[in-house]
C-alpha cells in the first residue's frame, strides 16, 4: 500500500490551490492516515509529461543509452511516458523485441515504456512487419524513423495495413536523394563552412507525399519532428482537408537555427537539422495556431567518442529529455508565445491522446502519473549532471526558467529535486506498468 | 589570425571540448581566411615577398625554425602542396616527418583525433593537415596542444592556396586590391579555393563575381560577399582577372552535369572570352588543370597565364605561414 500526499499545489489548469492524493498508483480521494507529504510550496501540479519520440538505444547500442538510463533521465524531465524509437540493434520489427522492451522497462525503467514498432522488417522498406501482432504485444505506433520509407508504393500498403491495426505511422520525413551527403541545412552557414546542405525541401516533399497517401489510404500518418515552414504549410493543408494527419515538432527547432553549427559544433548536429531563422519563427506560429499537435523531444543520445570528431562524420541528433520542460518555458511561455496550459498540453494531454494512451486527469481514478513544476526557478543546464548517458546537447550552460521539482509515476516518486520539503519516506518507484 | 571562437551561445565553464579553442597551449593556427584580419594578411604577403627574393639568389637555408618539429598529415592526396611544405619546411631549417593517406594507422581503424594524439606525444610543434572533411583543421585545433595549418580541408577552405594567389594577383595588381574585381568560374560549391580566395581577396577589399553551373553554386553564396554572374561572358566583362576551378569528373557521375563538352562550350576559358577583361588581366588556376575543359591549352600557356606563378609563390607563402605559427613572427626567418 503505497500512499502520497502533495500538498499546497497549484492546478496547472486553474491555477486553484491544489492538494492531491495517491494511492496504490491512483488518484484518490483521500490518501491513508500517516501517508508521506510533499511540500509543493505553491508549485505547479500537471499530468506527467509524455514524449513520443525518444530513443533509448537499446537494444543493442547501451555504449550511447540504455532503457535505465534513458527512462531515469525522463523521470528527472518530468516525464512519465515516452515512447521509444525502433531503430535499435537489432531493429524492433517482432514481438520477441517489442516483449523484450517492455521487460527491460519492467525492470530497470523509470517511467511508462511504449514501444513504437518498425513500418518494415529491419527498417529496410522492403517487408511489412506484423502490425496486429505488434499491437497485441503492445507496441503504440509504427515508424520506420531514421531510415525514412523511400517507396511510396511500400508506404501505401503500410498506411492501409497498420490502419485496420489502429496504429499511427510515425514519419521520418525526408527524401534521401534531396538528402545526398548532406550534414547540416543547406543555406549560408553550410556553404561558409563548405559542408553539404540538406535542402527543406528534402523534408517537404515527402511530407507532401505521405499527406497524399493518408488522404488515399485512410491511415493515420503522424509526421514526426517537422522543421520548415513548408512542412507546416502542408499539415495546415492536410488538415483543412480533414485528413488523418498529425505533426509534432522539437524545442530545438523553436530555439536554434543553423547557425549554432557555428565552427562545426557537432552537438547542434541533428537530423532534421537545425533551419533557418525563418523556419524557426514558422514553427512558433505552428505551435500557436495550432497547427502542431504535440511535442517531442527527439531525445538520440550519443557516445562522446562518437561525437567528438569532424562534423561530416558525427552522428545525427541531441539528447533532450532534461532540457525540454525549462526549454518551452524560457522560449515559449516567457517571450509570450504560448500559455503555459497551452504548453503543458502540448506535453501532457496531447501525446496521450494522439496514440491513445489512457487519459490523465488530476482526478480521483486516474493514474497518479504527475509533474510538480517550478515555472520561475532559475537553473543552469549542465551536461554533466544528466542522467542520460548522452552529453550531446547545444544548450550546456545556457541560464534557462523552468525546473521539474518532482515527478511521479504510478504513485510513486521517480525524480525529486534536492530542495523538496518532504515529510515522511516517500514511496520510492519500484516498477512502472506499461 | 586566430579564428574568433565566439560561440554563438553562452559558454559554459569547462567547454571548449567540442569548439576550436585558442586557449589550448596559447596555440597560433591558420585554420581558414575567412576573420583572418587585413594586417595579419598583409603581413604575411609582407614576409612571402621577402622569403620569395631570398629564394631567388639560390641555395638559400635559414636555421630560425631548426628547434622546431612539424608534421604533414596528409589524409588525401597531394603533390604540389605537401611538397612545397616539405620544402619549406626544409629551407626553415625545421625537423619533419610526412605521411600520406595510404599505409597510416588511419587505414588500421585508429581514430583521426588518436593518429594526432600520438604525433603530438611526439612534440611535433605544428600540424600542417589536409583532409577530405570540411571542419578538421579547427577541429584538432580544439583538441591538441599544436599549432595547426590548414592546407585544405574538404570543401571549406584552403589557406595556404589563397595566400599564394593574392601574391600572384598582388604581383599583377602593383599591390592595390581597392577596386578590383575578380572572376572565378567554375565548381564553386565543392571548392575549397573559392572559399579562401573569396575570403581573403574582400577582406584586402577587392571584388570577386562567381559564375558556373546553378548545380555548382552554393546556397546563398552571396553572403559570402561575393556577386553572382549569370554567363561567364558577363563575369569576364571588364574584370582585373580570373581563375578558372578544377572541374572534377565526379560531378558528372553524381549528375550535377550532363558533359564535359558542354562545360567547355558554356564555362570554359577561351582566348575570346578572355579577351572581355581588361588588357592587363591575369589568368589564374589553382591546378591541377584540364586543359580543354575549364581552360584552354593556349589560354594557361598564353600571355596573362599567371599559372606557373601560383606554384611558384606556394613555397615562399609557407615559410612565411611556417615561421608565423612557430614563432609568431612571419618575418623570423628571412
Amino acid at each position: 500500500m503505497s500512499a502520497l500526499v502533495i500538498r499546497g499545489a497549484r492546478h496547472w489548469r486553474t491555477g486553484a490551490p491544489l492538494d492531491l492524493a495517491i494511492a496504490d498508483g491512483l488518484i484518490v480521494d483521500r490518501a491513508p492516515d500517516g501517508a508521506p507529504e510533499l511540500d509543493a510550496k505553491g508549485a505547479i501540479l500537471a499530468p506527467g509529461l509524455v514524449d513520443l519520440h525518444v530513443h533509448l538505444r537499446e537494444p543493442g547500442q547501451s555504449a550511447k543509452e540504455t532503457i535505465a538510463t534513458g527512462t531515469r533521465a525522463a523521470a528527472a524531465g518530468g516525464f512519465t511516458a515516452v515512447a521509444c524509437m525502433p531503430n535499435t540493434d537489432p531493429v524492433l520489427d517482432s514481438v520477441a523485441w517489442i516483449e523484450w522492451v517492455l521487460s527491460r522497462a519492467r525492470a530497470a525503467g523509470r517511467c511508462r515504456v511504449h514501444p513504437i514498432g518498425a513500418v518494415t522488417l529491419g527498417q529496410k522498406g522492403e517487408t511489412l512487419t506484423p502490425a496486429h501482432a505488434l499491437a497485441r504485444a503492445g507496441a503504440v505506433a509504427l515508424s520506420d524513423d531514421g531510415r525514412p520509407v523511400m517507396s511510396a508504393g511500400m508506404m501505401r500498403h503500410a498506411l492501409e495495413y497498420a490502419a485496420q491495426a489502429e496504429l499511427p505511422i510515425v514519419c521520418h520525413e525526408e527524401d534521401l536523394t534531396l538528402r545526398g551527403e548532406g550534414v547540416m541545412h543547406e543555406g549560408f552557414t553550410a556553404t561558409r563552412l563548405g559542408l553539404r546542405g540538406i535542402p527543406g525541401a528534402a523534408e517537404t516533399v515527402m511530407v507532401r507525399r505521405d499527406v497524399e497517401l493518408a488522404a488515399l489510404t485512410g491511415g493515420r500518418v503522424h509526421l514526426a519532428h517537422l522543421s520548415t515552414a513548408e512542412s507546416f504549410e502542408a499539415l495546415r493543408d492536410a488538415k483543412r482537408r480533414g485528413l488523418a494527419v498529425s505533426g509534432e515538432t522539437c524545442p530545438h527547432y523553436w530555439t536554434l537555427t543553423d547557425e549554432s553549427v557555428g565552427d562545426y559544433d557537432t552537438r547542434a548536429k541533428m537530423n532534421p537539422p537545425l533551419r533557418s531563422a525563418a523556419d524557426r519563427d514558422a514553427t512558433i506560429a505552428a505551435i500557436q495556431d495550432g497547427t502542431i499537435d504535440c511535442f517531442v523531444t527527439d531525445h538520440a543520445p550519443h557516445t562522446e567518442e562518437e561525437k567528438r570528431q569532424p562534423f561530416a562524420e558525427a552522428p545525427f541528433g541531441i539528447v533532450g529529455l532534461e532540457t525540454a520542460l525549462a526549454l518551452t518555458i524560457t522560449f515559449l511561455v516567457e517571450p509570450g508565445h504560448l500559455s503555459l496550459e497551452r504548453a503543458l498540453e502540448l506535453w501532457t494531454d496531447a501525446p496521450r491522446a494522439l496514440f491513445r494512451l489512457p487519459a490523465v486527469r488530476l482526478e480521483p481514478g486516474h493514474p497518479a502519473d504527475v509533474t510538480l513544476i517550478d515555472a520561475d526557478a532559475e537553473w543552469t543546464i549542465d551536461a554533466t549532471r544528466f542522467h542520460s548517458k548522452g552529453r550531446n546537447t547545444p544548450f550546456d550552460g545556457w541560464r534557462v526558467h523552468g525546473k521539474v521539482l518532482a515527478t511521479v509515476c504510478a504513485g510513486a516518486v521517480t525524480h525529486a529535486d534536492a530542495a523538496l520539503a518532504v515529510r515522511g519516506a516517500l514511496p520510492e518507484f519500484a516498477e512502472a506498468r506499461a | 589570425m586566430e579564428r574568433a571562437t565566439a560561440s554563438p551561445y553562452p559558454a559554459p565553464a569547462g567547454a571548449g571540448f567540442f569548439y576550436p579553442s585558442t586557449a589550448v597551449g596559447g596555440r597560433r593556427h591558420l585554420l581558414g581566411l575567412e576573420r583572418v584580419s587585413r594586417e595579419a594578411i598583409v603581413d604575411l604577403l609582407d614576409a612571402a615577398r621577402l622569403y620569395r627574393e631570398r629564394l631567388a639568389a639560390g641555395r638559400w637555408r635559414s636555421d630560425a625554425l631548426a628547434q622546431v618539429a612539424v608534421c604533414n598529415a596528409f589524409f588525401e592526396d597531394s603533390t604540389r602542396t605537401r611538397c612545397s611544405f616539405e620544402l619549406a619546411e626544409q629551407r626553415l631549417g625545421a625537423m619533419h616527418v610526412s605521411f600520406g593517406p595510404a599505409g597510416t594507422s588511419v587505414s588500421k581503424g585508429e581514430t583521426l583525433l588518436d593518429t594526432l594524439r600520438v604525433l603530438q606525444s611526439m612534440r611535433v610543434e605544428i600540424i600542417v593537415v589536409r583532409h577530405r572533411s570540411a571542419g578538421v583543421p579547427a577541429f584538432l585545433a580544439g583538441q591538441l596542444d599544436a599549432s595547426i595549418v590548414n592546407a585544405g580541408d574538404g570543401e571549406h577552405e584552403h589557406p595556404t592556396q589563397g595566400l599564394l594567389d593574392l601574391m600572384t594577383l598582388g604581383d599583377a595588381w602593383q599591390e592595390r586590391f581597392d577596386g578590383r574585381r575578380l572572376a572565378i568560374v567554375g565548381d564553386i560549391a565543392h571548392s575549397r579555393v573559392a572559399r579562401s580566395a573569396i575570403a581573403g581577396l574582400t577582406t584586402l577589399g577587392a571584388e570577386v563575381t562567381v559564375c558556373g553551373p546553378a548545380t555548382l553554386l552554393p546556397a546563398d553564396v552571396e553572403a559570402l560577399g561575393c556577386e553572382v554572374a549569370p554567363t561567364v561572358e558577363d563575369a569576364l566583362s571588364g574584370a582585373d582577372g580570373v581563375m578558372a576551378l578544377r572541374l572534377q569528373k565526379e560531378r558528372m557521375e553524381s549528375g550535377l552535369l550532363p558533359s564535359l563538352g558542354e562545360y567547355a562550350a558554356t564555362w570554359g576559358l577561351t582566348p575570346e572570352r578572355i579577351r572581355l577583361m581588361k588588357p592587363e588581366a591575369v589568368v589564374m588556376h589553382p591546378g591541377p588543370m584540364n586543359r580543354g575543359v575549364e581552360i584552354a591549352p593556349e589560354v594557361a600557356d598564353g600571355a596573362r597565364s599567371r599559372v606557373f606563378d601560383q606554384t611558384a609563390n606556394g613555397l615562399p607563402v609557407r615559410c612565411a605561414v611556417l615561421a608565423w605559427c612557430a614563432t609568431g613572427d612571419a618575418k623570423a626567418a628571412a
